[in-house]
């Protein structure tokens, strides 16, 4: 009784447009006419057309950009996982100056991603791009590279904006799971003599692999939903696409709102199946870990 | 409780009192126009006119700077049967998308119609309905370096292999005299709708057609346009920098403006900032019809430009089309052409007195509008966005070497010819 009006609030604003687009879905709408539509059945995910298989399924571009959202959060979240961890284990000692800089590496977490988008593809820019300019003077590179107009290199543009971005939120989480180790273990270890390495490996990490699982899982969901960044930042080619910016195309370019709820339906299993995927690991380590 | 009441009652005797006096006296139109540099400005001007004269009252509803955003929200008040707007200002691509809750202009234009560059009455002409008005336009354009042709002793080039070879010697020139990021040709190539427009010019001005030819048959899949695309990948890298494949206009403008390079191709606006007090090149610019493909080709520059259209859900039908045909005709193009530079789509004023001396610029493009293409949107309607995207994305594939020209274009052609067959064009 007393959950009630949360369930109520949630079904009105997730539940209702979650149940619309899934039924969009199984239609035929258009955005130019929302009068009109039937029911198609599975025929937007994948049916049978004058002898070919059509449908977002049998789309080789939806295939491509799933396949570049697997592959971006794969390496951006393994990054700011590490990244992160390094930065809060730095953050984490005592040392003059410390609270400065806690704020200052929040900055990139803290500028509008669009914002952050645009900075970057100035500094990306082929012909003025800070970066290029940078490399070159280094000697690293021999002639200016085209960071966002290679299929090849403007995933990785992406990745390293990404990156740059997200490792402060990681850090954040990380840190706040440090922040409440107790003391006395450390203490205890460092009295038995455990060499820093052991130390880590064997009693730090352990410890804050909780909260490290609930920001790798935050970082993933938030991944595979990727749009803004590609957006701005690539040339918006089926070759750097990812499964978001599939499905506003089919919805907004395209008009095509059977297609495109029915892409975006995909979206939604595609999260809901990690996230039960990362819950489930994540008890059934702790449920092994408590009859152990 | 009873402050909401009064507030409501309020609400309503303003309404009805609106209403009411639209009834008696005038009406009041609704008018979506862009805001776009001075656009808001001369839109204003114009209505205040017609405004003036027939003692109704209009005003101006800015719609977003983005077209994307633009037409979205134009679907969103035209699917809603939304009466808020009269008047449209859309883009030259659009008619096929909108055609349905348009009203149909053909017997308001009457002969005026035949007035108006026919290019632009194609693109605006749906199912035989005259869906909107021209009301300025615009054309693809080669913008080139008088200074550096004059020093290397080339021409202005006449196809795509001439212009090739110039833009490779004065590129090598200008690199050993000390400029290693000058490049010979910029243009806009990142997968949107103006990679559309550029791969269109090339394919267009080699004899390749146009995507979908007049009677909605698919017709990119020829030698011609494969010809065309393998011109156009061979710059890529070599007289173009690799980064145009995710140059818009405005990137394209900033490698030029700032005497990087050569030749671009570009829409007008860009002549008014390169000629500015501020600007890199002034007086060293130059600019002419795009090349043509081969020596025997014609070439062909792409139409853009902006149609004024009638909501069908419109209130106050008969007016919202006099108010177009008042912005839409020769006396009001022409004070937009000679106040903001705007391009009239009546070439007969091209060769208006007042415009020739005030406005050179806009003279010297007559005949680079007549024999300007339109793009396939009349043709293939509400399907236009998706065979836009299909195109852009393959050719997009072909110019960074991702696939050869001919499968790509065989894909291409396959794919919408699928679509054709699943929906029809524009169902």
């Amino acid at each position: 009784m007393l959950v009630a009006p949360a369930l109520i609030v949630l079904a009105a604003i997730a539940g209702w447009p979650l149940a619309r687009t899934i039924w969009f879905s199984f239609t035929d709408a258009e955005l130019s006419d929302f009068s009109h539509y039937a029911f198609v059945g599975f025929a937007n995910y994948l049916g049978r057309f004058e002898g070919d298989w059509d449908g977002v399924l049998a789309d080789p571009v939806w295939w491509g950009a799933l396949w570049n959202t697997l592959w971006f959060a794969l390496i951006s979240v393994s990054l700011e996982t590490l990244l992160g961890l390094v930065f809060a284990l730095v953050l984490a000692v005592r040392f003059p100056g410390r609270g400065m800089l806690r704020a200052i590496v929040l900055i990139p977490w803290a500028i509008p991603t669009v914002v952050s988008a645009r900075m970057w593809g100035w500094m990306l820019n082929d012909q003025f791009g800070i970066v290029n300019d940078l490399l070159m003077r280094l000697g690293v590179i021999a002639e200016p590279v085209a960071w966002t107009a290679d299929a090849g290199t403007a995933l990785w543009a992406v990745i390293i904006v990404d990156v740059w971005k997200t490792t402060p939120f990681m850090a954040l989480l990380i840190l706040a799971a440090l922040e409440m180790l107790p003391s006395d273990i450390y203490e205890a270890a460092r009295l038995d003599g455990v060499r820093p390495l052991e130390l880590f490996m064997r009693v730090t990490l352990p410890l804050i692999r909780p909260a490290l699982l609930v920001a790798v899982a935050f970082r993933s969901l938030d991944a595979l939903r990727m749009f803004d960044l590609i957006y701005v930042l690539t040339a918006g080619g089926s070759d750097t696409m990812t499964i978001s910016s599939y499905a506003r195309q089919q919805l907004v370019d395209f008009q095509e709102v059977g297609l495109g709820s029915a892409a975006a339906t995909l979206v939604f299993l595609a999260i809901a199946l990690v996230t039960v995927a990362c819950l489930t690991a994540n008890r059934v380590r702790t449920a092994a870990e408590e009859t152990r | 409780m009873r402050g909401v009441t009064g507030a409501f009652l309020i609400i309503v005797a303003v309404s009805t009192g609106i209403s009411l006096n639209g009834a008696a006296r005038a009406a009041d139109l609704a008018i979506a126009c862009s805001a776009l540099g001075k656009e808001r400005e001369l839109c204003l001007q114009g209505i205040d006119e017609w405004a003036k004269r027939t003692g109704n009252t209009v005003h101006i509803v800015s719609a977003p700077n983005s077209a994307t955003e633009r037409l979205a929200l134009y679907q969103q008040l035209l699917a809603a049967r939304a009466p808020d707007i009269d008047v449209f200002q859309i883009d030259v691509v659009w008619p096929g998308i909108l055609a349905r809750d348009l009203v149909d202009l053909t017997e308001a234009a009457g002969p005026h119609a035949a007035d108006h560059l026919p290019a632009m009455i194609k693109s605006a002409t749906v199912d035989r309905r005259l869906v909107a008005m021209p009301w300025f336009a615009d054309v693809g354009l080669l913008y080139y370096r008088k200074d550096l042709l004059e020093a290397a002793g080339r021409p202005v080039p006449r196809s795509l292999s001439e212009l090739a070879e110039t833009a490779k010697l004065v590129q090598a020139r200008q690199r050993a005299a000390g400029d290693p990021g000058f490049w010979g040709y910029v243009w806009q190539g990142r997968a949107y709708e103006g990679l559309t427009v550029n791969a269109l010019e090339w394919i267009a001005s080699s004899g390749g057609g146009t995507i979908i030819d007049d009677a909605g048959k698919v017709t990119i899949d020829n030698p011609a346009a494969e010809d065309a695309l393998i011109t156009a990948a061979g710059f890529v890298g070599t007289v173009s920098p690799r980064g145009v494949l995710n140059y818009t206009e405005e990137e394209a403008r900033g490698v030029f403006q700032s005497g990087h390079a050569l030749f671009m191709r570009n829409w007008p606006y860009v002549w008014a900032l390169g000629q500015s007090a501020d600007s890199t090149v002034k007086d060293r610019i130059g600019f002419a019809p795009l090349p043509a493909g081969g020596p025997q080709d014609t070439p062909h520059a792409v139409l853009g430009g902006q149609l004024l259209a009638v909501s069908a859900y419109s209130a106050n039908r008969e007016l919202a089309i006099d108010l177009v045909m008042h912005l839409t005709g020769r006396e009001e193009q022409k004070r937009r052409a000679l106040a903001g530079s705007l391009n009239p789509t009546i070439p007969a004023l091209f060769d208006d007195a007042d415009i020739r001396r005030d406005a050179p610029f806009i003279a010297q493009l007559r005949p680079i509008f007549e024999q300007a293409v339109a793009r396939p949107s009349a043709v293939a309607k509400a399907s236009y966005n998706k065979v836009s995207a299909r195109f852009f994305d393959a050719v997009h594939q072909v110019l960074s070497g991702t696939l050869d020209s001919a499968p790509a274009l065989e894909r291409l052609a396959q794919a919408l010819r699928r679509e054709e067959a699943r929906r029809g064009w524009g169902r």
